[in-house]
């Protein structure tokens, strides 16, 4: 008998546990109506919050990372800034969420961040299979290889028995592997944790070539201790276009986040900037008067103010600007615009027509 | 010291009066100079030892020293702020002065009622200060301010050593401690301005997620360790159960389910920051670690006591709490204190969930441009001041340790 009750008295316990669990979910309020987004439902979300949540890296030099007061600066962190000029009114408008690679994606799919600035290569499979909707390309990036300029290596074909390194985790050591099969290409790879640590190992000669984005690799250029030694292959191993990413489904804010990013295109090709923005509000042009908002009111369709581009040039800057602050000639970095120029100086940006 | 010649106390030793002195083996009445002679320099292997291990020494004293000339450090000193208190805004600062204030004239109070190993704490934290005060690049104010907690760390031993009534309110302080820095950090609810922890960061989050874990996991620990004992099955299996699966996955797995699977079954709505998410993930997993150590304790209590307990009437509460869960706690001091410094030390692991604590903070500094490559002197710093709390943990719980169980020798 006194084993019976010590059994029912559990039975009672668990029935009780079961039951707090069930009470807490109800009181939770969970409406699980996130994951596949309604148009429209972000840009509301954002409006009334005051307050983008944009997903950046914190640990990227010249992308995104965090300067000596503190402040969140960078190539995609202007990005940012440009979407809650265009959309807020207010480029300070952003709470910056710092993502790992891991936690990124979740992160959108969750609704945890409107927009994803994190250096992230647009893909078929996260196009598709993660549940992500691109905006258009900020960064056309490539992975490059690194060796040292008196190595003899001037192709990938001369890497034949070499050490290459590369960081673990990440889609340049799959990219790093397909091509040298497609070439034939016997190498060996040694991964590192961290780029800090890749770089010394290449530095004190214990691997032979590094491979990662060739922003990465001009970058790298600032820590070298030599920087002429070194040389970066023509080759280019893989497309790593660099693209903010929204969660699928909501289709205007991907319109939002898209044509904020056309406009700062557009204001480069027209050779508008921060500075002299205003001078052409009272142009004749009316492409550019339409871009600007004076005339017509594209602002409108997206659910913007009609002035949403004008307020992201004059807060941020056009895409020549943004590019120049955080990787151009001033900076340490120097990269070449290369395939990041516009359409007609032989780049690949091109902005779809303001009309 | 030559290994060879180590003898510890219980060993078998050659010779058979040991002196005061562990390490040496030495003569009564023998000079120092001559026993040290005899044990560095006695036969030729002992010689060749010293002489290699000597110059070994010499090397990485050099380049120790060398590496501390060589660099100059400013990227530490600019990035001090951040690497403090993170993103914590500047005229809310004060806030955070008042923690340190309060947390300086505390451990004063506590060294002067108690002694003992309040001393250490006392000089370790006024050294900290010291040496951050009087850096020539400490701006004047945050100087003054230093100096005012050595000042109460001083002024409380001082009041603590004359005035014995103190002792009550003072620990009624330190219990209000936890709740009224962490309140008034983030704003008591609305009362203040509020801080979102986003603006957290630092060694700052770095001490509030270890805080939160270890006091967080300790009721919680001592509740399923009780629970796996207990002799209703439901609860024993049900403790047994989140023990063992909660041991049986890594830390990383437990931050990436409080971070990345609680929003996605909850839809994202459940209105907890990634901060608060990472706290959760940190008390579960010590509380599973912590359970398992009181157990230990509560086995190592011989049943006389429970039979002791019970003829003098105690019912099982108060066996428990009055009699058997001190003593338990006791035994295993030296168990919990390294768990506590190994949660102070993983909650670095948060930089995979994009949290910024100490050693995440350095690391994004070492990826501003203008700073890159210039990550050893950041690791080498946040390494000392790990290396100084930790074993300031370590010492206060070999001192409790010892004052605990002064009964028992």
């Amino acid at each position: 008998m006194k084993n019976y009750s010590k059994y029912l008295l559990s039975a009672a316990a668990l029935l009780t546990l079961t039951a707090c669990a069930g009470g807490t979910d109800e009181a939770e309020g969970v409406d699980g109506d996130n994951a596949a987004a309604t148009s429209g439902e972000t840009l509301s979300a954002v409006l009334d919050r005051g307050e983008l949540n944009a997903g950046v890296n914190d640990q990227l030099p010249g992308f995104g990372y965090v300067d000596s007061d503190g402040n969140y600066t960078g190539f995609d962190i202007d990005f940012a800034k440009a979407i809650a000029a265009g959309v807020l009114g207010d480029a300070e408008a952003v709470n910056y969420r710092p993502l790992s690679a891991q936690e990124r994606f979740t992160a959108v799919q969750t609704g945890e961040v409107d927009v994803l600035l994190r250096n992230t290569t647009w893909t078929a499979s996260r196009d598709t299979e993660v549940g992500l909707d691109f905006a258009p390309v900020t960064f056309y990036d490539g992975q490059g290889m690194m060796v040292g300029a008196d190595s003899g290596v001037s192709s990938l074909e001369d890497l034949e028995g070499m050490i290459i390194g590369v960081e673990t985790g990440t889609t340049t050591e799959l990219n790093l592997a397909d091509q040298m099969e497609a070439l034939g290409v016997s190498y060996e790879t040694q991964t590192f944790d961290d780029r800090d640590a890749l770089i010394a190992a290449y530095e004190s000669g214990s691997v032979d070539a590094w491979t990662t984005d060739r922003s990465g690799l001009v970058s790298a250029f600032a820590v070298l201790d030599d920087p002429d030694a070194h040389v970066i292959l023509e080759d280019t191993l893989s497309k790593e276009p660099l693209a903010p990413a929204v969660l699928h489904g909501d289709d205007q804010w991907n319109d939002v986040v898209s044509w904020i990013v056309f406009a700062l295109i557009q204001a480069e090709e027209f050779g508008i900037t921060q500075d002299n923005v205003d001078d052409f509000l009272d142009s004749d042009d009316p492409d550019i008067r339409r871009l600007l908002g004076v005339e017509d009111d594209l602002g409108g369709y997206l659910g913007l103010e009609s002035d949403f581009a004008y307020q992201a040039i004059l807060q941020v800057g056009n895409y020549g600007e943004i590019y120049d602050r955080h990787l151009g000639p001033d900076t340490q970095f120097d990269l070449p615009r290369g395939m990041n120029a516009l359409y007609q100086d032989g780049g690949l940006h091109y902005s779809m027509p303001f009309r | 010291m030559i290994n060879d010649n180590l003898h510890y106390k219980g060993e078998p030793t050659n010779s058979l009066e040991v002196t005061d002195s562990p390490h040496l083996d030495r003569q009564k009445n023998e000079p120092f100079g001559q026993a040290l002679r005899k044990n560095l320099f006695g036969n030729k292997k002992n010689t060749v030892l010293t002489v290699l291990t000597g110059l070994f020494t010499v090397f990485v004293l050099y380049q120790v020293v060398s590496f501390v000339l060589e660099n100059s450090w400013d990227v530490v000193y600019i990035h001090l702020r951040l690497l403090m208190i993170g993103q914590y805004p500047l005229d809310e600062l004060w806030r955070l002065w008042f923690g340190l204030y309060y947390a300086s004239l505390m451990i004063g109070l506590t060294w002067g009622l108690w002694r003992g190993a309040g001393k250490a704490v006392a000089f370790t934290f006024g050294a900290v200060y010291l040496a951050f005060a009087a850096v020539p690049w400490t701006t004047l104010n945050t100087s003054l301010n230093l100096a005012a907690c050595i000042g109460l760390i001083a002024g409380g031993y001082v009041l603590g050593g004359k005035i014995d009534r103190l002792k009550i309110p003072v620990l009624v302080l330190w219990g209000l401690y936890f709740p009224l820095t962490i309140g008034l950090i983030m704003g008591f609810g609305g009362l203040l301005d509020p801080v979102l922890s986003r603006y957290w960061g630092g060694w700052l989050l770095t001490v509030i997620l270890a805080s939160v874990a270890i006091i967080g996991c300790f009721p919680l620990g001592i509740l399923l360790a009780l629970g796996r004992r207990s002799s209703l099955p439901a609860v024993k299996y049900v403790c047994i159960a989140y023990i063992e699966l909660v041991r049986g996955i890594p830390l990383i797995m437990v931050l990436f389910i409080g971070q990345l699977l609680i929003p996605l079954f909850l839809g994202g709505q459940t209105g907890l920051d990634n901060v608060t998410r990472a706290m959760i993930a940190y008390v579960f997993f010590a509380a599973a670690y912590l359970a398992e150590d009181v157990r230990g304790g509560l086995q190592s209590i011989p049943s006389g006591q429970f039979e002791a307990a019970q003829a003098l009437g105690l019912n099982k509460v108060k066996t428990t709490f009055f009699i058997i869960l001190p003593q338990a706690l006791k035994a295993v001091i030296p168990a919990m204190v390294g768990l506590f410094i190994t949660i102070l030390k993983d909650t670095s692991l948060v930089a995979i969930i994009g949290l910024a604590d100490f050693l995440g903070t350095a690391r994004r500094i070492s990826n501003n441009p203008e700073y890159l490559g210039r990550y050893l002197e950041l690791y080498v710093f946040v390494a000392a001041f790990y290396f100084i709390f930790c074993y300031l943990m370590a010492y206060v719980s070999r001192y409790l340790e010892r004052s605990l169980s002064k009964g028992s020798r």
